[in-house]
């Protein structure tokens, strides 16, 4: 770690600069803070956005006991005692969150999952879940950031706002950089974006276009018949899409023009009307403007770990989320195996959420549902989530506390760089005594229980028991 | 019969900013519970900000405080909501077997009320 100590004196907590500390509030994952700590308080974040600086400067250690059980405090290990008993006890355990976490902690959360024979999804259901099924059935045209630093002249964000949602995107990857290929850097990009809304981020660019509500679909289909070559009919166009046709023609020609083309999108696609089928458009948008120029699409990710999420479970399970391990084998199914869906249809009887907070962001069925059953939470402040929870473990903030790995939104891992020690444990200490112990459990019951064993395969055969 | 508008909820940076201070603080808190409307809604509904209005989806129904968005940031007929409880109070569970309940860009009535007694 570079740590430059200083100062220091007997009374005043020691004054230290933590160089190149990584950011994990956004996907962005900016990895070039400098971050002045003074005991276990960073004063200040050099370089960060205002949603870093906000994240840095308020995460310094929360004087909540490290267990609630009940929302009474509770010894760590009476936690985990009761995070085993509640998730071996469960016929349809539901394990959910873990995209503000360690791509270590998430290795073994994936663990407990398929130990247990949980339904694992991650927050990827409710942002890019439909990107994901998107790139399974089109296929993904994709690059680095660092080649869009170095390559993009030609930069079109669709449904995303990254001036709210990712403040140092446009600085530090996208549009202001000098690069290889664009020496003059933001002169020589220009900068186009599509949304419903005149967003903050419309005012940075060199072309907005405004949409219809709803029509992303149409406008993809619209653009992708222009890149064929195909004649659209005008007022058709208009009415579908509430854009002049010759608006799309232009920004056609342009794409055609530009040497390296890039698609950055948002949850503007994902969440609305089409989701998945919007983001298939785009997709194969990309693919078309390939036979005339160079084109890449990359989804905007959200939270600082969502994209090791994806590669965690992926490499675990075989799928990125939505993804049932009760019968011993991986299962995936958006939509049924999808915790939205899981919890809204009333099926999980046990969950453990790790670094989310579906009570704030679910549907109310889902947050009904949530709350009626024996649940265990993990983050570092308190939440809607972890109010509600059996057991709530109060961790150590990943980057600020905790070392270990992230993804960036374009799959880069990246190391951090923790600024101070804290007396939480981390999600990663915590999921690791649970595995051992569910592991125990699931030992002390094995011979005698035959009466759920079709629904637990995964169980018996980690206890040599054939399963059907 | 009220009329129909077309809400988006999304995120704002100071939703964000308030996130990190803490959920239950006063950034997040008010962030997340005021409604932004055209400035053409507004005056059609004869609103003012710090007016309160409720809100009904086809899943439920809110009552909330408005304010008027930045000049030219929606056009009429579209409000903006940044994400949160209400929010979620209007979407509905149906995943139409994608995962992600129709999150943005769904329909709902708006209507004048008095403010709620404290
Ligand atoms: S852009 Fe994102 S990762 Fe970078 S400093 Fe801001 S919040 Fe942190």
């Amino acid at each position: 770690m570079a740590t430059v100590t200083t100062d220091a004196s007997q009374q005043e907590p020691e004054l230290k600069v933590v160089e190149d500390a990584t950011c994990t509030f956004c996907g962005c994952v900016c990895d070039d803070i400098d971050l002045t700590v003074k005991g276990h308080e960073i004063t200040k974040a050099k370089r960060a956005c205002v949603l870093g600086t906000a994240w840095f400067l308020n995460h310094s250690v929360d004087d909540r006991p490290s267990c609630l059980i009940k929302g009474q405090p509770a010894s760590v290990e009476e936690g985990i005692e009761r995070a085993s008993q509640i998730l071996t006890k469960s016929r349809y355990p539901l394990m959910y969150g873990l995209s503000d976490t360690t791509s270590e902690a998430q290795r073994v959360a994936v663990s407990i999952a398929d130990w247990v024979g949980a339904n694992l999804d991650t927050t990827t259901s409710v942002c890019h879940g439909p990107s994901g099924m998107a790139f399974q059935g089109v296929g993904e045209v994709t690059c680095s950031l660092g080649e869009v630093r170095n390559r993009g002249d030609m930069i079109i964000f669709w449904g995303a706002n990254p001036a709210e949602s990712h403040p140092r995107h446009f600085t530090r990857y996208s549009l202001m950089p000098k690069g290889m290929f664009v020496p003059n850097g933001r002169k020589d990009r220009t900068c186009v974006v599509i949304d419903v809304r005149k967003t903050k981020s419309a005012n940075t660019a060199d072309i907005f276009i405004q949409l219809k509500p709803r029509s992303d679909f149409e406008a993809l289909w619209a653009l992708r018949a222009l890149a064929a070559g195909v004649e659209l009919e005008a007022a058709q166009v208009l009415a579908d899409t509430g854009v002049e046709l010759a608006v799309w023609q232009d920004l056609m020609d342009r794409m055609k023009a530009s040497r390296f083309g890039v698609f950055f999108f948002g949850m503007g696609l994902t969440m609305t009307r089409g989701k998945h089928a919007n983001t298939e458009a785009l997709l194969e948008l990309t693919r078309d403007m390939n036979r005339h120029t160079r084109f890449v699409c990359k989804p905007n990710r959200g939270h600082g770990n969502v994209t090791g999420a994806d590669n965690v479970v992926a490499w675990r399970t075989g799928y990125p989320f939505g993804v049932n391990l009760a019968r011993g084998y991986p299962r995936f199914n958006p939509g049924e195996y999808t915790a939205s869906d899981v919890l809204a249809r009333q099926e999980a009887d046990a969950a453990i959420i790790i670094a989310s907070d579906p009570m704030a962001n679910f549907s109310e069925p889902a947050r009904q549902h949530l709350k009626s059953i024996p649940y265990i939470a993990f983050d570092p402040k308190e939440t809607p989530t972890t109010r509600h929870a059996e057991v709530a473990f109060t961790v150590a903030t990943y980057g600020i506390n905790v070392p270990g790995t992230v993804y960036r939104m374009d799959d880069i891992p990246i190391s951090l760089r923790p600024a101070f020690e804290c007396h939480h444990p981390a999600d990663l200490e915590i999921l690791q005594r649970i595995e051992k112990r569910v592991q125990e459990l699931i030992a002390l019951e094995a011979p005698a229980e035959n009466d759920n064993s079709s629904l637990r395969p995964a169980r018996d055969l980690a206890n040599g028991v054939a399963a059907e | 019969m009220s009329k129909t508008y077309i809400i988006i909820p999304g995120r704002t940076s100071q939703q964000g900013v308030g996130i990190n201070e803490g959920k239950f603080e006063e950034t997040y808190q008010s962030e997340i519970s005021v409604l932004q409307v055209s400035e053409e809604d507004m005056a059609e509904l004869e609103l003012e900000a710090g007016d309160w209005v409720r809100v009904t989806s086809e899943h439920g129904q809110i009552e909330i405080r408005v304010k008027a968005a930045k000049k030219g940031e929606l056009p009429a007929g579209l409000l903006f909501i940044a994400y949160g409880d209400y929010s979620s109070r209007l979407m509905g569970a149906d995943t139409h077997g994608s995962g992600m309940p129709t999150s943005k860009g769904f329909d709902v009535t708006m209507e004048k009320i008095a403010a709620p007694v404290e």
